[in-house]
């Protein structure tokens, strides 16, 4: 067994932590008071080439695994977790599905331009009626000639005030249930795409999610992405690839969160020491690094076995619910042991608190990771018996 | 245009130094490119961008030292050439690098119209590698410059002089030495750094080089190396400035013992 990351994969890692701390990070109480990530980091983020993570080389991108990405997940997990989710929504979501079940002529067409960062991908599943339970699209596409019309309205959709374009999901044959619906690759400009408002979340600032309306929107039958009736699958399968990534992610909040807590309560004296003395404050610190030790090897062993091609529905479910819940621990101890600073606006640790809710509720809720493993488990017993 | 760059691979600026033993301990220290070595690597791509040409940077050190190379190839050079001087353990000072580039240069046929180095390193701080290399080269040298402007052969540049700013212009080959301001280094692209591992790299040891070891050996010698003194509480005086004067003068005398 071997727990090494390979050199260049540690390469890609130091750049992205340079670029994090020395860029970002002095920016991003800015960012938290502003909602916007000033363009000179998103150029710059652009210009390193992190928009084309999961891009195979032969489009513009890195085209790396899931292990290289996740390292660098890490590192953007360090920072602003607005500017994190820009770049994991696009690499993440909003990109796999076109490298995963894209057609030739759609990656030529759409992958160049994404690795850059020129156009910014989103992913368009979740709408009022469809949240947990995703199948319950009411969203439909009906095919006229060589074009679809889709009709309807989505959601809480992370990047879609600046994406060009967006994998959308919609019921092509309503009587089929989950296997009626069909995905998408919309452009931005189509005639029938309206952006609606900019949602007022409670963290996550600086990562604009909003409203789609669909009116008579146009997309040419080139833009399906794989058959009609696989949009449900396809979805599916771009959420289970982007779990890993997400909790490495959380990972590196995790770790952010540790270290400052460790240096705070070596700096932070009361009762005439520093309250790192303390035991309750040293054990709240030890079960963080427990925590945030145990997460990095879950999340790394599941983007290995991604890796492997090795089936980690069950494991990826893990990973989503175990990073996510994780954070919110940390975050909560992390709040604690700073007392007032970590209750103050003004002090990064408020922020991270506040960002770390929304892990246990989008890509998929903490409770519907637990069904999915649950799911999981009775079928490997039925196999078994 | 053939540009060369010297670096050398030195401390992160932000580790903690510890001595053990006399000697800084090492252990779990990250390593960087010099500072002022990486103006030198972001100017050298610069002019490569404008003219065309190739960047080929050296550096003197142990293994490590090839990921400061690959940094710099994934910033933009072309390839690299390591000397590894384990050979010569302690017995390795500015006279000794100096000469060890010079001969690389000579000697692995390395075409230059400029080089381009620190004008010190952080750790030891000497500023006198690439000045004496030019000494070895025969070519002149400019120190500490701020901008750089090459036109066919003619180099114009600001050079710094102790906040002041000299106009010199020189013609190529030359070497000059950067200074801090001279530019903004540029991160690696995430695929630049992929593409950088399979760059070339050259590797050479001592015994690669027609050099003789008792002419190359140290000049100076280390005697101790121990950390600054901790630096303490400053103090602030009070009352009337004669008496502020009088006091100081006493402090500087009996405490400070500089006067």
């Amino acid at each position: 067994m071997d727990f090494t990351l390979p050199e260049e994969m540690e390469s890609l890692r130091r750049i992205v932590r340079d670029f994090v701390g020395n860029e970002v990070e002095p920016v991003a109480q800015e960012i938290e008071e502003s909602g916007e990530i000033p363009r000179r980091i998103v150029q710059m983020a652009k210009e390193m080439g992190l928009f084309g993570l999961s891009i195979p080389e032969e489009y513009g991108g890195l085209g790396l695994s899931m292990v290289g990405k996740c390292a660098i997940y890490e590192e953007l997990g360090k920072t602003h977790n607005g500017f994190t989710s820009l770049i994991g929504a696009h690499t993440g979501i909003g990109t796999v599905g076109i490298v995963q079940m894209g057609n030739k002529e759609q990656k030529r067409r759409y992958l160049p331009k994404m690795a850059t960062g020129e156009w910014i991908g989103a992913f368009a599943l979740t709408e009022p009626s469809a949240g947990s339970h995703a199948a319950n699209l009411k969203t439909t596409a009906v095919r006229k000639g060589d074009r679809y019309l889709i009709n309807g309205s989505k959601h809480y959709i992370t990047n879609a005030r600046d994406a060009h374009v967006f994998t959308v999901m919609a019921v092509t044959d309503p009587s089929k249930g989950p296997k009626g619906i069909t995905s998408f690759i919309v452009e931005r400009d189509f005639p029938g795409f309206i952006v609606g408002k900019t949602e007022k979340k409670m963290g996550l600032n600086g990562s604009h999610s909003c409203e789609l309306f669909f009116e008579d929107l146009e997309v040419p039958v080139e833009n399906r992405l794989g058959e009609e009736g696989e949009g449900y699958v396809n979805a599916l399968k771009i959420l289970t690839n982007g779990r890993a990534g997400l909790a490495a992610r959380n990972l590196g909040s995790c770790q952010y969160l540790l270290d400052k807590s460790i240096q705070y309560a070596m700096e932070r004296v009361q009762f005439d020491k520093p309250i790192i003395e303390q035991q309750a404050v040293l054990h709240m610190l030890a079960d963080m690094a427990v925590e945030t030790e145990t997460l990095r090897s879950l999340t790394y062993r599941v983007a290995w076995m991604t890796d492997q091609g090795m089936n980690v529905i069950k494991e990826a479910a893990m990973v989503k619910l175990y990073g996510s819940e994780v954070y919110n621990r940390v975050a909560d101890k992390a709040v604690q042991i700073h007392g007032g600073i970590g209750y103050n606006a003004e002090y990064p640790i408020e922020r991270f608190y506040r960002d770390a809710r929304i892990t246990r509720i989008y890509e998929g809720t903490s409770e519907i990771q637990r069904n999915i493993i649950g799911a999981q488990l009775i079928k490997e017993y039925r196999k078994r018996s | 245009m053939n540009i060369l760059v010297c670096l050398k691979q030195t401390f992160d600026t932000e580790e903690r130094i510890t001595i053990e033993n006399g000697k800084i301990n090492e252990d779990g220290a990250e390593f960087v490119i010099n500072p002022y070595d990486e103006y030198a690597v972001e100017e050298a791509i610069k002019l490569k961008e404008q003219h065309g040409g190739e960047v080929t940077v050296i550096t003197i050190g142990p293994e490590r030292a090839e990921q400061a190379l690959r940094t710099a190839m994934a910033m933009g050079a072309d390839k690299g050439v390591i000397v590894d001087l384990e050979d010569l353990g302690d017995q390795v000072d500015e006279h000794t690098i100096a000469q060890v580039l010079a001969a690389t240069i000579r000697e692995e046929d390395l075409d230059f119209d400029i080089i381009l180095c620190g004008y010190m390193a952080v750790d030891d701080g000497s500023a006198q590698v690439g000045p004496r290399l030019a000494e070895l080269l025969e070519i002149p040298h400019i120190s500490t410059i701020t901008k750089l402007t090459v036109e066919g052969d003619k180099v114009s540049v600001e050079k710094d002089v102790e906040g002041d700013v000299e106009y010199i212009d020189a013609k190529l080959p030359i070497l000059v030495t950067a200074q801090q301001g001279l530019n903004d280094p540029r991160y690696p692209s995430l695929p630049g750094i992929m593409k950088a591992k399979k760059k070339p790299l050259t590797r050479l040891e001592l015994d690669d080089l027609d050099l003789d070891e008792e002419e190359i050996a140290a000049k100076t010698e280390i005697i101790e190396t121990f950390l600054p003194p901790k630096k303490e509480a400053g103090k602030i005086l009070t009352g009337d400035l004669a008496d502020q004067a009088k006091e100081l003068v006493q402090l500087l005398r009996s405490e400070a013992k500089v006067i």
